[in-house]
């Protein structure tokens, strides 16, 4: 059992990491650009797009996170 | 055609090549340390063996994944390498811009040889079960990080384990040669520009095929990997710029407070 969760873990944070919001933003934006692309638009420009606010997004973050610990 | 597919073999390589590098670097640092304070017998035995145990795996995984269909494994794997690939290129924004400490392996080095000679001596056994576990689980954990991005690069092109599988082969000669060669960690390797090279190629490939798995129809065709590849060299070029000047400005404030009161 404690293989197991190891196991799992090392996935999670393999493939996870320490943003969970890139990983569920990226699922959100294949879906969107399926969706558009399933009603015959243009869909290519969604996901460079969501590409980069999901980045920023995370730097954001990440940059709140340190202004937040370097005033505690 | 034949540029575009010369493109993504060319692309293929050198990310399969650079990223391999990298985690073959962090687990070579690892045997490294362990075999300098302990020995290199045990050290050696545990490398070997998740080596025997990782080519295990890899011959069993790969043939199961050219049967899934290539419009779903495109999809699958794009993204899995976009969400892979952003994490590195955050982590090396993160670092760049000094919000972040950058990844030392002579640091890692001297850590993993302080923590091998304090732990208790396995005495006069064939085995020093200490360094046998520690290179197996350094090795494995690295080589499980390269057979991924081998098996995943590789299932998403005719061809491609073959390519990915030789970039792979080459990191590991050049890692191994220069490891044996200076028998020290490689710190004079820039493992934060690496990182951040390979993030970008990795984001790049992920977006181009995952955007592929959901019907997208890319203007120019292959072309479009290059576009994708400037866009978010550009993006993260800028991220990095302006996230220094805020760094800076936060420096500042605190000092010129001083200074008013």
């Amino acid at each position: 059992m404690r293989w197991v969760m190891a196991f799992l873990r090392f996935w999670y944070d393999f493939v996870v990491g320490d943003d969970w919001l890139i990983a569920v933003g990226i699922v959100a934006a294949i879906a969107l650009t399926a969706l558009i692309a399933d009603q015959g638009f243009d869909a290519w420009w969604v996901m460079p797009l969501a590409v980069i606010a999901l980045l920023a997004g995370s730097l954001w973050r990440a940059l709140r996170k340190a202004s937040d610990e370097a005033r505690q | 055609m034949m540029w575009g597919e010369m493109t993504r073999s060319a692309f293929l390589f050198l990310t399969a090549f650079l990223a391999s590098g990298v985690e073959m670097v962090e687990a070579l640092t690892i045997v490294l340390a362990v075999g300098v304070t302990r020995g290199w017998r045990s050290t050696l035995l545990g490398a070997g063996a998740a080596a025997l145990l990782l080519a295990g795996l890899i011959a069993g995984l790969g043939p199961l994944i050219s049967e899934v269909p290539i419009g779903s494994l495109r999809l699958v794997v794009g993204a899995l390498l976009l969400v892979f690939g952003l994490q590195w290129l955050r982590k090396a924004i993160l670092r760049a811009s000094g919000y972040k400490p950058l990844h030392d392996e002579a640091a890692a080095f001297e850590q993993e040889r302080a923590e091998a000679g304090r732990a208790a001596s396995g005495g006069s056994v064939a085995v020093d079960w200490y360094s046998f576990t520690v290179a197996f689980k350094g090795v494995f954990l690295e080589g499980l990080e390269v057979a991924f991005i081998v098996i995943t690069f590789g299932a998403s092109k005719s061809n491609g384990v073959t390519i990915a599988a030789a970039a792979a082969g080459a990191a590991f000669v050049i890692v191994i040669a220069v490891g044996a060669t200076v028998r020290a960690p490689l710190s004079r390797v820039p493992e934060n520009t690496l990182k951040f090279v390979v993030g970008l190629l990795l984001a790049s490939f992920g977006t181009f095929w995952s955007g592929e798995g959901a019907g997208v129809s890319w203007p120019g065709s292959d072309a479009a990997l290059l576009g994708i590849l400037a866009l978010l060299a550009i993006a993260s070029l800028a991220a990095v710029r302006l996230l220094r000047h805020e760094r800076d400005l936060a420096r500042l404030a605190p000092a010129q407070k001083g200074a008013g009161a």
